[in-house]
């Protein structure tokens, strides 16, 4: 208790209050005095107050816990002070002291009254759910995820295992209900840890489920599409059907690409989107099985049956941005997932004769790595395929699949090169200078640049102006109107 | 609190051996007597004489002031030698006693009290325990005397040293301690009037005392005897030693373990047969239903009548304590529960309840109470913006009595008036009701679901009507926050407790408490009616639970252990076990018949709320706001201890050893459980606000 700072008012804000109140010289003594009696009384009502927190069934102590104690300490409450549920406080420092101070603004009552009225807020309401079905956690939205994240990730727990909810602290009971471990649960007797025999069994709800979600995916309405897959990326039970729908992905793909169905295949990685956005799912140890779908999707030679009027470069843009998102999320020093899918685009990219849709899907897999990999490998061969862009664009034959498909490298390396090398490189930019670097390319990069600069300058403008939009946000007067609140 | 002071040291110095009890006299006694042989008795006279003449001073009594003074060859006037200052300033006998009283040494408490701990240390393994649960109390009474004494600089040092090594649980009261520095401060605090005006409980076998005994009588601390003296009360067993667990497992209340005859009243927990309800019953139900299922129900029901006739020579005479006579509605009431208890779900450790948990969402303030009526129908929600909800949880919508012209027109004979007294048309979901100018702490139904009570911050219970959604009663008295109030299971009577420390039995037609339950030492902060009605169990934040005898006012059971304030309380269904829980996080198990302590279940990682058993008594729910329920398997411990009901461990209050007790613990999204409520079928229903992260 010793080597705590002893949260004593001490007689210097004794005296500051009493300056604000008007009492100019006030003795040593008294302000001594007064202080030992403000820090007694202080603690006093907080110690209260902290019972009312108890009763009040909350962890957090509040202002009206703070009144309540003055009432039944006989004080007269301090009226008018809401508490929000949280107090901004600000720290200041100067002069050899910290302090910290609620910063209250002068609020101008006009503006109240003149503004328009907040929304009513909703009624409160009654929701029942199931939070325990015989013992079982039902895997519901409204339920917590039955497997927390880390247990997911937890190595030496294989996949797809149904694990028993367990509290936070991870104690699970010694004997499980003899019925759970017939299902295969991981079962603890004793204090030994059993591995359970592994059985794959979906209940029949996650396999009608299953069902629904592949036949929505892949079928023809939007709008059910849409639900499928926002029900894929929030969801939280839904880990131990990864293995069933990454596996779906899987063979999709492989039977797609073979037919050359370009909506199915983007339907597909729609879905592997959903399932990386669910924040409740671990999909590294499904990867083994993604990976090879979606790099097929960036890079497969043909993806439709007409490449020249299908827009399957948007497919393997979308699947690219994929790729990066993994690489970023699960890239990790044992699976080297970044470098092994830097590697194969590299090699195609090296490969002379590698189709051009091929190329433009590495090229495209390489710009969405992030800047440092357009800057290490894609900025250098800029000249290079410029040169095969020009040749492709301008050559004696002229095939129109070739052709689109340099325009598309084109437009993709203008895209991405441009920010990193507005950043990278000092201006001006000069147009001549960028044609000696850049070769055929060089002139639209050059103009590119340029206007990457321009936006750059741009939103940072906007990025000082909406800070300075947020924090008036929060500097807004915080004075509620009460709510009128009528009886129904 | 000037009061209680000075008497208690008003007789420390004039008259020792009525304040002490029995158990300490033997300490008392001993030193005494040897008391002229102590290190300094020249200055320990010279303290007594200048006492002494100061009480003739104040008393006007010149002439046997100067005799004295002559005879003691003592300097006249204020030249006292005697080294105290305060004597001649102080115009107060008490005060001057009480100089005279911790004068000795103060600046030597620290010695004293480090010796006193080293000898505990030092001492065998046996008595270590039991003799540890001194220091406290010893620190506490040092720290006062120092602080009263107007020693505030000695008394922080002494603080701050010593203050670390007291056990966890008493930190919260050592925080309010440290608060107190001045001697004006002791004066209003509840807390140093608890400790100065009570004695501290400390229980310890014979051989822990003799070795304590034979340490005073080597070490002359005089200031360590008064203390013993005058603020302990040592009860004193014949039996082993405790252990550490055992020791630990009972203290932790404010003002130590219960003492030994404080559970010793017989306590008829048994739940009565109910006879009379046989006849009419069936007639009721032919009445009601009139086919061949009445015919069935009525063997099965003399079958349960008759097990109940055989059972609990511990239930207490049904005219014991006057009950409300059954309505023919409570009759059928009766058979309807009775009648879904058979459609019972049997739980235990294979088969774990479903839970159905009611979530409370854009609450704009946040939920202090939630009640459930008995039969699962009704739930009512207190805010802390002073408002109470009531919600149905059966398909059946809340409505309220037509108005006095329509029901005037109602034919009051037919068999369903209850029925046509309502009116259809104002069919809602829930009822707000508005009254309370406070958060309302505690909500609870009536048996026949006709009346609600509440309790508020605001010091008043209120009684609501259900038929008409309106304020029928104001109950005050208790002045200060109400924080639980409950109905008892007969309906009628009423029990409230709040901050005043005191709990009250009302009668709902009696606007004063019919009985008080004066003895807890902090705010009453929950209670339980037992199932017989004959009983309250309420629990404290002096981190205690009491039971009380409802007939005579009495206080039958005191049960130490928890190590902070108790705040949920749960009745076995056979009235024998209380489960308690509260901020400590700990479930404790206490068996009734002898008021001690079955088992610790742990597991919760925030303070708990709720305490349900399953309708059978087989399993025990818990929720609190960490938003976990979890299920715990207390059929394990009843087993154990009728496998071994030995009567003789009474007195140790050792813990029943069973392995852990967990079955199953079930996480909400971000939703506290205020509330946990078994219905007849077993099914638990849990309730709590959603907040927002």
């Amino acid at each position: 208790m010793s080597d705590r700072v002893l949260p004593d008012v001490t007689a210097e804000s004794i005296k500051v209050i009493a300056e604000s109140a008007g009492i100019g010289q006030l003795p040593d003594e008294a302000a001594a005095a007064l202080a030992e009696d403000a820090t007694y009384r202080l603690k006093q009502i907080t110690q209260e107050a902290v019972k009312f927190m108890h009763h009040g069934k909350r962890r957090k102590l509040s202002t009206a816990d703070f009144d309540n104690a003055l009432k039944l300490k006989n004080v007269e409450p301090l009226y008018g002070f809401h508490a929000e549920e949280h107090i901004p406080f600000r720290f200041a420092s100067g002069g050899g002291r910290e302090l910290h101070f609620y910063e209250e603004k002068e609020v101008e009552l006009g503006d109240i009254i003149n503004a328009p009225l907040p929304r009513i807020p909703l009624d409160v309401n009654l929701k029942a759910h199931w939070l325990a079905i015989e013992g079982v956690q039902p895997s519901i939205p409204e339920n917590p995820p039955p497997v927390p994240k880390e247990d997911q990730h937890a190595a030496d727990r294989p996949p797809g295992v149904t694990a028993k909810p367990s509290g936070k602290d991870g104690t699970k009971p010694a004997g499980k209900p003899g019925k759970a471990e017939v299902k295969g649960l991981p079962s603890e007797v004793a204090g030994v840890k059993l591995k359970p025999v592994l059985t794959h069994e979906l209940s029949v709800e996650q396999q009608l489920y299953y069902r629904e979600i592949t036949e929505a995916c892949v079928g023809s309405c939007e709008s059910r599409r849409a639900e499928a897959l926002q029900s894929l990326a929030t969801d939280p039970g839904l880990h131990q059907m990864i293995p069933r729908f990454s596996t779906f992905v899987c063979e999709g793909v492989r039977v797609n690409v073979v037919q050359s169905n370009l909506a199915l295949l983007i339907y597909l990685m729609r879905m592997v989107k959903a399932l990386m956005d669910n924040t409740t799912l671990h999909l590294e140890k499904y990867l083994h099985e993604v990976i090879p779908a979606v790099a097929t999707c960036i890079l497969s030679k043909q993806l439709c049956q007409r490449p020249d009027v299908d827009n399957h470069w948007a497919l393997r843009d979308f699947a690219a941005r994929l790729m990066g998102n993994m690489c970023r999320n699960f890239s990790s020093n044992i699976n080297n997932i970044q470098s092994r899918m830097t590697k194969t685009y590299t090699k195609i990219l090296h490969d002379e004769q590698s189709h051009l849709a091929t190329r433009y899907g590495a090229l495209a897999g390489l710009a969405e790595m992030g800047h440092d990999v357009v800057k290490s490998l894609l900025i250098p061969k800029l000249k290079e395929e410029g040169e095969k862009v020009k040749m492709l664009m301008e050559g004696p034959v002229h095939n129109s699949v070739d052709k689109t498909a340099a325009e598309h490298i084109r437009a993709l390396l203008l895209k991405h090169c441009a920010p990193v090398l507005a950043k990278i490189r000092p201006g001006p930019d000069n147009q001549e200078q960028y044609k000696t670097d850049f070769g055929h390319l060089g002139p639209l990069l050059c103009a590119h640049v340029v206007k990457a600069r321009q936006q750059q300058q741009q939103q940072q403008l906007q990025a000082t102006t909406t800070t300075a939009a947020a924090a008036s946000v929060v500097q807004r007067p915080t004075l509620q109107i009460p709510q009128v609140r009528v009886l129904a | 609190m000037a009061d209680p002071n000075r008497t208690v040291v008003v007789t420390d110095g004039s008259n020792d051996a009525s304040t002490v009890s029995g158990a300490a006299t033997g300490v008392q006694s001993s030193p005494k007597g040897e008391k002229g042989a102590g290190t300094d008795p020249s200055k320990m006279d010279q303290q007594t004489l200048a006492a002494v003449l100061q009480f003739l001073k104040n008393n006007k009594l010149k002439d046997a002031e100067a005799a004295l003074r002559r005879e003691a060859k003592l300097p006249d006037g204020n030249g006292d030698s005697s080294g105290s200052s305060r004597v001649a300033t102080s115009g107060e006998v008490s005060s001057v006693l009480s100089a005279y009283e911790s004068e000795g040494d103060l600046a030597r408490y620290c010695e004293y009290y480090n010796s006193l701990s080293s000898f505990i240390e030092s001492s065998l393994d046996a008595h270590k325990h039991e003799l540890g649960c001194l220091l406290y109390p010893v620190f506490i009474h040092m720290y006062l005397q120092l602080v009263y004494n107007r020693h505030e600089k000695e008394a922080h040092k002494f603080f701050n040293r010593f203050s670390v090594e007291q056990e966890d649980w008493h930190q919260e009261d050592l925080r309010t301690l440290s608060t107190v520095k001045t001697r004006e401060q002791m004066e209003g605090n509840d807390l140093m009037d608890t400790f100065r005006s009570s004695k501290f409980v400390l229980r310890m076998s014979r051989d822990s005392y003799q070795s304590l005994r034979r340490y005073l009588k080597q070490n002359e601390h005089r200031e360590l005897l008064s203390i013993l003296q005058d603020h302990l009360f040592i009860d004193v067993f014949d039996g082993v030693p405790r252990n550490r667990e055992q020791v630990q497992a009972t203290s932790g209340a404010m003002m130590g373990e219960a003492r030994r005859d404080a559970n010793k009243v017989k306590v008829l927990y048994g739940l009565p047969k109910e006879p009379d309800i046989n006849v009419p019953l069936d007639d009721d139900d032919e009445g009601a239903e009139g086919e061949d299922k009445p015919k069935k129900k009525k063997q099965k029901k003399d079958l349960l009548l008759n097990k109940n006739k055989k059972a609990d020579p511990n239930a207490p005479p049904p005219s014991r304590i006057p009950l409300p006579e059954l309505k023919d509605a409570d009759k059928l009431e009766k058979v309807l529960s009775w009648k879904e208890g058979l459609k019972r779900v049997p739980l235990g450790r294979e088969n774990l309840p479903s839970i159905c948990f009611y979530t409370l969402a854009n609450a704009y303030q946040n939920v202090s109470a939630v009640g459930v009526s008995e039969d699962s129908s009704l739930l009512a929600a207190g805010f802390e913006d002073s408002n109470v909800r009531v919600w149905s949880l059966s398909p059946q919508r809340l409505r309220t009595m037509r108005n006095a012209s329509e029901l005037d027109q109602l034919d009051k004979e037919a068999d369903d008036i209850v029925e046509r007294m309502m009116d259809e048309k104002t069919a809602a979901d829930s009822w707000l009701l508005h009254g309370h100018t406070g958060p309302v702490y505690a909500t609870s139904f009536s048996p026949d679901r006709e009346q609600l009570l509440t309790s508020s911050e605001d010091g008043t219970v209120r009684l609501w009507s259900l038929h008409t959604y309106s304020n029928l009663v104001v109950y005050k008295g208790h002045n200060y926050p109400v924080w639980d109030v409950q109905f008892s299971p007969t309906g009628y009577y009423f029990v409230s407790g709040g901050h005043d420390r005191v709990a009250r039995l009302w009668g709902t037609d009696q606007f004063q408490p019919i009985r008080m339950f004066v003895g807890h030492y902090s705010d009453v902060t929950c209670i339980q009616y037992h199932p017989n009605s004959n009983y309250v169990a309420t629990g404290s934040s002096d981190r205690t639970v009491r039971l009380w005898d409802v007939l005579n006012g009495n206080c039958v059971r005191v049960m130490t252990g928890h190590k902070a304030a108790v705040h949920t309380l749960a009745w076995s269904p056979d009235g024998r076990y209380l489960a308690s829980a509260g901020v400590d996080k700990n479930v404790l198990l206490w068996d009734i018949a002898y008021g001690r302590l079955l088992a610790e279940m742990k597991g919760h990682t925030d303070p708990i709320y709720s305490l349900c058993f399953s309708r059978e008594g087989s399993i025990l729910a818990s929720g609190g706001i960490d938003n976990t329920v979890k299920i715990w398997d207390v059929q394990k411990v009843f087993e154990e201890i009728a496998g071994s009901d030995d009567l003789t461990s009474l007195d140790r209050a050792s813990l029943v050893e069973v392995g852990s007790l967990l079955l199953g613990s079930f996480q909400t999204k971000a939703t506290p459980v205020l509330k946990l409520h078994f219905s007849h079928r077993n099914l638990l229903l849990g309730c709590g606000r959603y907040q927002h992260s």
